[in-house]
């Protein structure tokens, strides 16, 4: 990344420029759809892509975060401003909650996937069955343009507002990766019992990776409740929502800082295009995420600034790279007992 | 009450039965390759819906239909594993499960194209649905599956325990390359642990198309309950796996009389979560693998 100051720059003048040549409100659309997996899959990204420890539930947070500042909002009024920090935290508490319960209990691996996958459903269900929560209804948030109530009448606004957020998520999960945090939860990724015995606490690390993760999907929740005005169990806690969370980061390279840009920017576009194309048939987007995870699973199992990495950054610098097999991103795939 | 007790027990085991089979498929998979198939459930719908057209379009009973949804399915299963799994057999784990689930949404959305999401079931005519034993319902279609699904894992397990093949796949899940070294083609074990995963999970489809509707999502449900019942039951544990099948048809079940709306789901998920917890290797851990 410190090769390329200038390619970043220019992406972000590209991004922060967008809305000024793009004028159709459909390019618009899906400009912030690949901004808001960028986000979400960031944050799955600090957890899962970093520590190793696989999510397949982060619908569990994503739908906290949505369902908390809508029902705030709707039944008391709140401005979804301080709904977005009360559902991150609360998103936090539940992550904390169930890394308590899945890190003491040591589940990992597939476990801890099939763990996290079970919380969101509990989640689900019981959204779906009391009343504050408009049960399977959802909940329809009226539409009132007000800056202080999150709501905007141009499209415009929430470009430069998910662009702030997925830039700001980006830059910590960059500064994350840089930190002694960030080691640790690679060192705990290629191998947990080494990394304990040379003295990291992974314990504690897993459960601050598992509240960041938690808490900052949880705001991708609470914007797009505010950005599509209607949510509802199926469209914010379903596994399908999940999949969605964590198809960028793996498609883009989990583990790495721009895997989830990289990958939200190829199949939020192809998930559109297809769906445009063939719109008669429902499903075809969810098909060619099948196909396209599948196909780098295949040949691309670290993602594609992963295989990027491996290939290109590693001539460069191999000789310092040597004595430090935890510089991330990399060997994701060697370990496995 | 005892009336309501008895009739949600006997329901929840037949239930079982079913959640029984559909994890009977998983573990063997896991058994012998060590992937945790998340397409399961969508093996399961291919073969509910090759009952359900055999039956519109040929006017073939269900029931009739068994072979030939199991045996597609089992060349469908092993053209899996050739083109796709066999490559992920030293993949990190997480890789193996993002795989399957990719098989899965390829086959799920494919059954949305090609057949519209509609729920569809199954009439039969001049079938005696339900038979009252003593104030007690009980349900002919499950409990014919409960019979097979019974019937079935008895087969699996003299099949795994007696014959050369059957011997060769439990050498090759003890230990692979063990396996090789005294002459198993481990790589038409896999093809054919794979394929008859896929058949169990379709001869599950099969018995169940004609009491519960078929639709392409409809696996999702059985590959939630298949993963909790795998895991209770042990991974790789064939009784396990059927004794997990009735634990959760009952709680199930049980829930469903006592719990308002659809709360009785969280039974099962509860459940999963303190075994996950508690015994991490199934109610009867050790004994797996």
């Amino acid at each position: 990344m410190k090769k390329s100051p200038i390619l970043i720059t220019l992406a972000l003048v590209v991004f922060a420029i967008f809305p000024l040549v793009v004028k159709d409100q459909y390019y618009m659309h899906i400009a912030i759809l690949i901004l808001y997996y960028a986000l979400v899959s960031q944050a799955w990204n600090i957890l899962s892509g970093y520590s190793g420890q696989f999510s397949f539930g982060h619908a569990a947070f994503f739908g906290t975060g949505a369902y908390t500042s809508s029902i705030l909002f709707t039944k008391l009024g709140m401005s979804p401003w301080i709904g977005l920090i009360i559902g991150a935290v609360i998103a936090a508490v539940i992550g904390l909650f169930i890394g308590y319960l899945s890190f003491r209990f040591k589940l990992r691996g597939v476990f801890f996937s099939l763990g996290t996958l079970a919380f969101a459903e509990i989640l689900r269900i019981i959204i779906q069955n009391f009343d504050v929560f408009n049960k399977t209804l959802g909940v329809l948030i009226p539409y009132k343009p007000d800056p202080l109530m999150f709501q905007f009448s141009s499209r415009t606004t929430y470009y430069y507002i998910i662009l702030i957020f997925a830039i700001a998520v980006t830059a910590l999960v960059y500064y994350i990766s840089r930190s002694k945090l960030g080691y640790n939860l690679v060192a705990i990724r290629e191998n947990e019992d080494a990394a304990q015995s040379l003295g990291v606490n992974t314990y504690k690390n897993k459960m601050i990776a598992i509240a960041i993760s938690a808490s900052l999907t949880a705001i991708g929740g609470t914007f797009y409740a505010q950005y599509m005005l209607f949510i509802e169990p199926a469209t914010t806690f379903s596994n399908d929502v999940s999949i969605n969370i964590l198809l960028p980061a793996i498609i883009g390279g989990a583990g790495t800082v721009l895997g989830p840009i990289v990958g939200s920017l190829i199949i939020i576009p192809i998930g559109e295009l297809t769906t445009t194309w063939f719109g008669n048939f429902v499903g075809v987007n969810l098909m060619a995420y099948g196909v396209i995870l599948i196909l780098v699973m295949l040949y691309l199992p670290e993602g594609i600034v992963g295989w990027f990495q491996n290939k290109f950054g590693k001539k460069k610098s191999a000789k310092k790279n040597k004595d430090s097999s935890i510089s991330g991103g990399e060997e994701v795939g060697t370990l496995k007992n | 009450m005892l009336t309501l007790i008895l009739q949600s027990l006997v329901d929840g085991i037949l239930m079982g039965g079913i959640y029984g089979l559909v994890a009977i498929g998983l573990t063997l998979i896991f058994g012998v390759m060590k992937i945790i198939n998340f397409a399961q459930g969508a093996l399961l719908m291919l073969g509910m819906y090759i009952s359900y057209w055999s039956f519109i379009y040929l006017g073939i009973n269900p029931y009739l239909s068994i072979p030939l949804s199991a045996i597609s399915l089992f060349f469908i299963g092993a053209l899996i594993q050739k083109t796709i799994l066999s490559k992920m057999l030293n993949a990190p784990e997480h890789n193996q499960l993002l795989v399957t689930l990719g098989i899965m949404l390829v086959i799920e959305n494919l059954a949305l194209i090609l057949w519209s999401p509609d729920f569809r079931s199954v009439k039969l005519d001049g079938f005696i649905q339900t038979l009252n034993i003593g104030g007690i319902g009980v349900n002919v279609p499950k409990l014919i599956a409960f019979i097979a699904a019974i019937v079935l894992s008895i087969a699996l397990f003299l099949f795994l325990k007696k014959t050369m093949l059957g011997k060769a796949i439990r050498a090759t899940s003890i230990n692979r390359n063990g396996a090789l070294l005294s002459g198993i083609n481990t790589n038409r074990i896999n093809y054919i642990a794979f394929g008859l995963g896929a058949s169990l999970a379709a001869i599950a489809g099969s018995l169940i198309t004609p009491f519960f509707y078929t639709s392409p999502t409809v696996g999702a449900t059985f590959i939630l309950k298949g993963f909790v019942v795998v895991v209770l039951g042990g991974l790789g544990n064939f009784i396990g796996a059927i004794i997990g099948g009735l634990i959760i048809g009952v709680s199930e079940a049980l829930g469903g009389a006592f719990l308002p709306g659809s709360l009785k789901e969280l039974m099962t998920y509860i459940i999963f979560v303190i075994v996950l917890m508690a015994k991490p290797n199934g109610l009867f851990g050790g004994k797996a693998r």
